[in-house]
Protein backbone atom coordinates (compact mmCIF):
# COMPACT_ATOMS: atom_id res chain seq x y z
CA UNK A 1 0.00 0.00 0.00
CA UNK A 2 2.77 2.30 0.98
CA UNK A 3 3.69 1.46 -2.20
CA UNK A 4 1.11 2.75 -4.18
CA UNK A 5 0.72 5.91 -1.48
CA UNK A 6 5.16 6.60 -2.44
CA UNK A 7 4.23 6.29 -6.23
CA UNK A 8 1.23 9.22 -6.38
CA UNK A 9 3.29 11.40 -4.39
CA UNK A 10 5.70 10.94 -7.02
CA UNK A 11 3.50 11.70 -9.76
CA UNK A 12 1.85 14.56 -8.08
CA UNK A 13 4.79 15.89 -7.62
CA UNK A 14 5.52 15.67 -11.89
CA UNK A 15 2.52 17.29 -12.61
CA UNK A 16 2.90 20.01 -10.46
CA UNK A 17 6.31 20.21 -12.11
CA UNK A 18 4.53 20.53 -15.67
CA UNK A 19 1.58 22.23 -15.03
CA UNK A 20 2.80 25.27 -12.29
CA UNK A 21 3.97 28.59 -13.08
CA UNK A 22 5.12 30.01 -10.25
CA UNK A 23 9.29 29.08 -9.60
CA UNK A 24 8.32 28.86 -5.27
CA UNK A 25 5.42 26.14 -6.03
CA UNK A 26 7.75 24.05 -8.65
CA UNK A 27 10.35 23.75 -6.25
CA UNK A 28 8.05 22.55 -3.49
CA UNK A 29 6.64 20.06 -6.33
CA UNK A 30 10.40 18.85 -6.85
CA UNK A 31 10.60 18.20 -3.31
CA UNK A 32 6.95 16.34 -3.08
CA UNK A 33 8.78 14.02 -6.26
CA UNK A 34 11.60 13.46 -4.40
CA UNK A 35 9.92 12.54 -1.19
CA UNK A 36 7.56 10.12 -3.01
CA UNK A 37 11.01 8.51 -4.29
CA UNK A 38 12.42 8.25 -0.90
CA UNK A 39 9.62 6.41 0.67
CA UNK A 40 9.50 4.52 -2.33
CA UNK A 41 13.31 3.17 -2.28
CA UNK A 42 12.44 3.16 1.44
CA UNK A 43 8.96 0.72 1.54
CA UNK A 44 11.59 -1.46 -1.32
CA UNK A 45 13.52 -2.71 2.02
CA UNK A 46 10.40 -3.06 4.58
CA UNK A 47 10.26 -6.68 5.95
CA UNK A 48 7.18 -7.59 7.36
CA UNK A 49 7.82 -7.60 11.14
CA UNK A 50 11.60 -6.27 11.35
CA UNK A 51 13.10 -3.91 13.77
CA UNK A 52 14.98 -0.82 12.80
CA UNK A 53 18.64 -1.79 11.52
CA UNK A 54 20.66 -0.65 14.53
CA UNK A 55 22.22 -3.66 17.00
CA UNK A 56 20.72 -2.91 20.85
CA UNK A 57 21.18 -4.75 23.98
CA UNK A 58 17.44 -5.38 23.23
CA UNK A 59 17.43 -6.32 19.05
CA UNK A 60 20.62 -8.47 19.50
CA UNK A 61 21.94 -11.61 17.48
CA UNK A 62 19.53 -13.99 15.81
CA UNK A 63 16.48 -14.85 15.55
CA UNK A 64 15.67 -11.60 14.97
CA UNK A 65 14.91 -9.75 11.24
CA UNK A 66 16.53 -6.32 10.20
CA UNK A 67 14.57 -4.22 7.31
CA UNK A 68 16.90 -3.92 4.67
CA UNK A 69 20.07 -0.90 5.75
CA UNK A 70 21.01 -0.17 2.27
CA UNK A 71 17.82 1.43 1.10
CA UNK A 72 17.97 3.52 4.17
CA UNK A 73 21.81 4.27 3.26
CA UNK A 74 20.81 5.60 -0.27
CA UNK A 75 17.97 7.55 0.98
CA UNK A 76 20.11 9.78 3.74
CA UNK A 77 22.76 10.48 0.54
CA UNK A 78 19.62 11.63 -1.76
CA UNK A 79 17.34 13.76 1.30
CA UNK A 80 21.03 15.36 1.55
CA UNK A 81 21.76 16.18 -2.10
CA UNK A 82 17.99 16.71 -2.30
CA UNK A 83 18.41 19.82 0.64
CA UNK A 84 21.60 21.08 -1.44
CA UNK A 85 19.15 21.30 -5.31
CA UNK A 86 16.19 23.20 -3.01
CA UNK A 87 18.84 25.35 -1.77
CA UNK A 88 20.17 26.40 -5.09
CA UNK A 89 16.64 26.63 -6.69
CA UNK A 90 15.84 29.24 -3.71
CA UNK A 91 18.52 31.46 -4.38
CA UNK A 92 17.95 31.22 -7.82
CA UNK A 93 14.22 32.21 -7.26
CA UNK A 94 15.33 35.27 -5.10
CA UNK A 95 17.74 36.22 -7.63
CA UNK A 96 15.16 36.30 -10.51
CA UNK A 97 12.37 37.45 -8.05
CA UNK A 98 15.12 40.77 -7.66
CA UNK A 99 15.31 41.57 -11.42
CA UNK A 100 11.60 40.72 -12.78
CA UNK A 101 9.73 41.43 -9.99
CA UNK A 102 7.91 38.27 -9.97
CA UNK A 103 8.34 34.72 -9.41
CA UNK A 104 5.60 33.88 -12.69
CA UNK A 105 7.78 32.31 -15.52
CA UNK A 106 5.32 33.45 -18.03
CA UNK A 107 5.52 37.02 -16.65
CA UNK A 108 9.04 37.04 -17.30
CA UNK A 109 9.65 36.92 -20.98
CA UNK A 110 9.94 40.94 -22.62
CA UNK A 111 11.26 42.60 -18.94
CA UNK A 112 13.88 44.17 -19.05
CA UNK B 1 -4.93 22.10 -22.71
CA UNK B 2 -1.18 22.05 -21.48
CA UNK B 3 -2.80 20.89 -17.97
CA UNK B 4 -4.95 18.08 -19.37
CA UNK B 5 -1.87 17.08 -21.50
CA UNK B 6 0.02 16.91 -18.44
CA UNK B 7 -2.80 15.10 -16.48
CA UNK B 8 -2.53 12.08 -19.46
CA UNK B 9 0.81 11.64 -19.44
CA UNK B 10 1.34 11.82 -15.83
CA UNK B 11 -1.64 9.07 -14.82
CA UNK B 12 0.08 7.20 -17.74
CA UNK B 13 3.05 7.10 -16.59
CA UNK B 14 2.22 6.26 -13.08
CA UNK B 15 0.12 3.31 -14.76
CA UNK B 16 3.33 2.27 -16.35
CA UNK B 17 5.04 2.34 -13.63
CA UNK B 18 2.44 0.39 -11.15
CA UNK B 19 1.75 -2.67 -14.36
CA UNK B 20 5.28 -3.09 -14.19
CA UNK B 21 5.97 -3.88 -10.60
CA UNK B 22 2.87 -5.83 -10.68
CA UNK B 23 3.92 -9.91 -11.19
CA UNK B 24 7.81 -8.51 -11.63
CA UNK B 25 9.41 -11.81 -10.69
CA UNK B 26 12.56 -9.78 -9.77
CA UNK B 27 10.47 -6.54 -7.89
CA UNK B 28 9.48 -8.42 -4.25
CA UNK B 29 6.05 -7.83 -2.83
CA UNK B 30 5.57 -4.70 0.16
CA UNK B 31 6.81 -6.55 3.42
CA UNK B 32 7.72 -9.80 1.91
CA UNK B 33 11.50 -9.05 0.85
CA UNK B 34 13.96 -11.93 1.84
CA UNK B 35 16.74 -9.89 2.98
CA UNK B 36 19.24 -13.14 3.04
CA UNK B 37 19.18 -12.88 -0.66
CA UNK B 38 20.43 -9.14 -0.85
CA UNK B 39 23.77 -7.66 -0.09
CA UNK B 40 22.41 -6.01 2.55
CA UNK B 41 22.86 -9.15 3.85
CA UNK B 42 26.56 -9.08 4.52
CA UNK B 43 26.71 -5.39 6.12
CA UNK B 44 24.15 -7.00 9.24
CA UNK B 45 26.16 -9.67 9.32
CA UNK B 46 29.83 -7.86 8.87
CA UNK B 47 31.07 -10.32 6.63
CA UNK B 48 31.65 -8.12 3.29
CA UNK B 49 35.28 -8.83 3.54
CA UNK B 50 35.10 -12.40 4.73
CA UNK B 51 34.61 -11.18 8.30
CA UNK B 52 33.48 -14.62 10.80
CA UNK B 53 33.12 -13.36 14.10
CA UNK B 54 29.56 -13.09 15.76
CA UNK B 55 28.11 -9.91 16.06
CA UNK B 56 26.53 -10.14 19.39
CA UNK B 57 26.49 -6.32 21.57
CA UNK B 58 28.53 -5.54 23.78
CA UNK B 59 30.43 -8.65 23.38
CA UNK B 60 31.88 -9.10 19.77
CA UNK B 61 35.17 -6.94 19.69
CA UNK B 62 37.26 -6.12 16.77
CA UNK B 63 34.46 -6.79 14.18
CA UNK B 64 35.32 -5.93 10.49
CA UNK B 65 32.82 -2.88 11.24
CA UNK B 66 31.98 -1.27 14.35
CA UNK B 67 29.14 0.67 14.15
CA UNK B 68 25.67 -0.78 15.98
CA UNK B 69 23.97 0.95 13.86
CA UNK B 70 23.92 -0.86 10.61
CA UNK B 71 23.07 2.13 8.35
CA UNK B 72 26.23 4.05 10.04
CA UNK B 73 28.06 1.09 9.04
CA UNK B 74 26.93 1.76 5.25
CA UNK B 75 27.20 5.04 5.59
CA UNK B 76 30.21 5.81 7.48
CA UNK B 77 32.44 2.92 6.98
CA UNK B 78 31.43 0.62 4.11
CA UNK B 79 30.37 3.17 1.66
CA UNK B 80 32.90 6.37 3.00
CA UNK B 81 34.10 7.47 -0.11
CA UNK B 82 30.11 7.95 -1.37
CA UNK B 83 29.65 9.66 1.75
CA UNK B 84 32.39 12.05 0.38
CA UNK B 85 31.30 12.48 -3.02
CA UNK B 86 27.76 13.53 -1.34
CA UNK B 87 29.57 16.17 1.32
CA UNK B 88 31.15 17.40 -1.83
CA UNK B 89 27.53 18.01 -3.56
CA UNK B 90 26.45 19.87 -0.56
CA UNK B 91 29.63 21.83 -0.38
CA UNK B 92 28.78 22.25 -4.19
CA UNK B 93 25.80 23.49 -3.81
CA UNK B 94 26.15 25.77 -0.59
CA UNK B 95 28.89 27.72 -2.76
CA UNK B 96 26.29 28.24 -5.42
CA UNK B 97 24.19 29.55 -3.50
CA UNK B 98 27.35 31.86 -1.47
CA UNK B 99 27.84 32.85 -5.26
CA UNK B 100 24.49 33.82 -6.67
CA UNK B 101 23.53 35.80 -2.73
CA UNK B 102 26.36 37.10 -0.83
CA UNK B 103 27.56 39.57 -3.91
CA UNK B 104 29.49 42.41 -2.29
CA UNK B 105 29.17 43.63 0.77
CA UNK B 106 26.25 41.98 3.42
CA UNK B 107 23.54 43.40 5.93
CA UNK B 108 20.85 41.89 7.65
CA UNK B 109 17.81 41.80 6.13
CA UNK B 110 15.05 43.62 7.88
CA UNK B 111 12.07 41.77 9.05
CA UNK B 112 10.53 44.94 10.45
CA UNK B 113 9.74 43.55 14.16
CA UNK B 114 11.55 44.19 17.28
CA UNK B 115 12.63 41.23 19.93
CA UNK B 116 10.92 41.77 23.46
CA UNK B 117 12.94 40.46 26.55
CA UNK B 118 11.45 37.45 26.85
CA UNK B 119 12.05 36.44 23.42
CA UNK B 120 15.45 37.20 23.52
CA UNK B 121 16.46 35.35 26.60
CA UNK B 122 13.99 32.21 25.75
CA UNK B 123 15.91 31.81 22.32
CA UNK B 124 18.95 31.71 23.35
CA UNK B 125 18.45 29.21 26.08
CA UNK B 126 16.77 27.12 23.75
CA UNK B 127 19.60 27.68 21.13
CA UNK B 128 21.56 25.85 24.18
CA UNK B 129 19.48 22.76 24.19
CA UNK B 130 19.35 22.41 20.72
CA UNK B 131 22.82 22.99 19.85
CA UNK B 132 23.92 20.19 22.68
CA UNK B 133 20.93 17.98 21.32
CA UNK B 134 22.56 18.08 17.67
CA UNK B 135 25.80 17.67 19.39
CA UNK B 136 24.64 14.32 21.29
CA UNK B 137 23.05 13.10 17.72
CA UNK B 138 26.18 13.50 16.20
CA UNK B 139 28.54 11.92 18.74
CA UNK B 140 26.44 9.30 19.21
CA UNK B 141 25.45 8.66 15.35
CA UNK B 142 27.47 5.30 15.20
CA UNK B 143 25.17 4.19 17.93
CA UNK B 144 21.43 5.44 17.64
CA UNK B 145 19.56 6.75 14.79
CA UNK B 146 20.88 9.70 13.41
CA UNK B 147 24.75 10.94 12.77
CA UNK B 148 26.67 13.27 11.26
CA UNK B 149 23.36 14.93 8.74
CA UNK B 150 20.79 15.15 10.81
CA UNK B 151 23.05 16.54 13.44
CA UNK B 152 24.19 19.03 11.68
CA UNK B 153 21.17 20.22 10.44
CA UNK B 154 19.92 20.41 13.79
CA UNK B 155 23.33 22.51 14.75
CA UNK B 156 21.97 24.96 11.72
CA UNK B 157 18.43 25.01 12.97
CA UNK B 158 19.46 26.64 16.19
CA UNK B 159 21.70 29.23 14.33
CA UNK B 160 17.85 29.77 12.13
CA UNK B 161 16.34 29.78 15.33
CA UNK B 162 18.59 32.92 16.72
CA UNK B 163 18.65 34.80 12.96
CA UNK B 164 14.78 34.34 13.21
CA UNK B 165 14.48 35.53 17.12
CA UNK B 166 16.11 38.60 16.62
CA UNK B 167 16.49 41.39 14.11
CA UNK B 168 19.79 41.99 13.90
CA UNK B 169 21.62 38.67 15.05
CA UNK B 170 24.19 38.25 12.70
CA UNK B 171 26.48 35.01 12.96
CA UNK B 172 29.91 34.94 12.32
CA UNK B 173 30.06 34.02 8.79
CA UNK B 174 33.46 33.92 8.48
CA UNK B 175 34.54 31.73 11.00
CA UNK B 176 31.30 28.97 9.74
CA UNK B 177 33.80 29.00 6.44
CA UNK B 178 37.01 28.48 8.32
CA UNK B 179 35.09 25.52 10.27
CA UNK B 180 33.59 24.17 7.14
CA UNK B 181 37.18 24.19 5.17
CA UNK B 182 38.77 22.89 8.23
CA UNK B 183 36.50 19.62 8.43
CA UNK B 184 35.91 18.90 4.67
CA UNK B 185 39.88 19.09 4.62
CA UNK B 186 40.63 17.10 7.67
CA UNK B 187 37.93 14.42 5.91
CA UNK B 188 40.06 13.92 3.06
CA UNK B 189 43.15 13.62 4.92
CA UNK B 190 41.78 11.35 7.10
CA UNK B 191 41.24 9.18 3.94
CA UNK B 192 44.77 10.08 2.49
CA UNK B 193 46.05 8.66 5.89
CA UNK B 194 44.48 5.34 5.06
CA UNK B 195 45.92 5.09 1.26
CA UNK B 196 49.36 5.96 2.19
CA UNK B 197 50.25 4.69 5.74
CA UNK B 198 47.64 1.56 5.63
CA UNK B 199 45.71 -0.27 3.13
CA UNK B 200 43.25 2.16 0.87
CA UNK B 201 41.53 5.31 0.87
CA UNK B 202 39.49 5.89 3.90
CA UNK B 203 40.54 2.50 5.23
CA UNK B 204 39.50 2.13 9.11
CA UNK B 205 42.92 2.00 10.70
CA UNK B 206 41.88 2.88 14.16
CA UNK B 207 40.76 -0.30 16.54
CA UNK B 208 37.00 -1.26 16.22
CA UNK B 209 36.21 -1.99 19.50
CA UNK B 210 33.16 -3.80 21.53
CA UNK B 211 30.53 -3.08 19.61
CA UNK B 212 27.77 -0.76 21.28
CA UNK B 213 30.63 1.20 23.38
CA UNK B 214 31.02 4.89 22.65
CA UNK B 215 34.45 4.49 22.27
CA UNK B 216 34.19 1.84 19.06
CA UNK B 217 34.25 1.52 15.41
CA UNK B 218 37.58 3.50 14.85
CA UNK B 219 37.18 6.24 12.53
CA UNK B 220 33.92 6.42 11.87
CA UNK B 221 32.93 8.54 15.02
CA UNK B 222 36.05 11.10 13.62
CA UNK B 223 34.25 11.24 10.49
CA UNK B 224 30.56 11.69 11.08
CA UNK B 225 31.76 14.53 13.90
CA UNK B 226 34.08 15.99 11.01
CA UNK B 227 30.53 15.69 8.60
CA UNK B 228 28.53 16.75 11.38
CA UNK B 229 30.82 20.12 12.10
CA UNK B 230 30.71 20.78 7.68
CA UNK B 231 27.04 20.27 7.47
CA UNK B 232 26.10 22.44 10.06
CA UNK B 233 28.45 25.54 8.82
CA UNK B 234 27.82 24.70 5.63
CA UNK B 235 24.30 25.03 6.18
CA UNK B 236 24.33 28.08 8.77
CA UNK B 237 26.00 29.74 5.41
CA UNK B 238 23.35 29.00 3.57
CA UNK B 239 20.94 30.69 6.02
CA UNK B 240 23.20 33.83 6.63
CA UNK B 241 22.94 34.04 2.54
CA UNK B 242 19.44 33.56 2.46
CA UNK B 243 18.72 36.28 5.54
CA UNK B 244 21.34 38.87 4.44
CA UNK B 245 20.79 41.43 1.15
CA UNK B 246 23.61 43.93 -0.52
CA UNK B 247 24.41 47.04 0.91
CA UNK B 248 23.15 49.56 -1.16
Amino acid sequence: MLLYAAIILMMLGLYGILTQRNIIKIIISLNILEIGLNIFIISVGFVEGGVAPIFTSQNNLNSLVFVDPLPQALVLTAIVIGVGTTALGLALAKKIYAKYGTFDIDNMKGAE
Amino acid sequence: MKNFLSLVLVLALGAMIILSLQNNQYFPLYGEVDITERVSESYINRDVNGGTQAVEFGVANNLESGPANIVTAIVADYRSFDTLGEVTVLFVSSLGVALLLATGKQKRLDLHFHPNFMLRVGSRALFGIILMTGIFIIVHGHLTPGGGFPGGTMIASSILLLYLADDSFRAKVKSFKTLESIAGSLYVILGLVGLFAFDYFLVNFLDNGILGEIFSAGIVPIVYILIGLKVGSEISGIIDNFLTEEVA
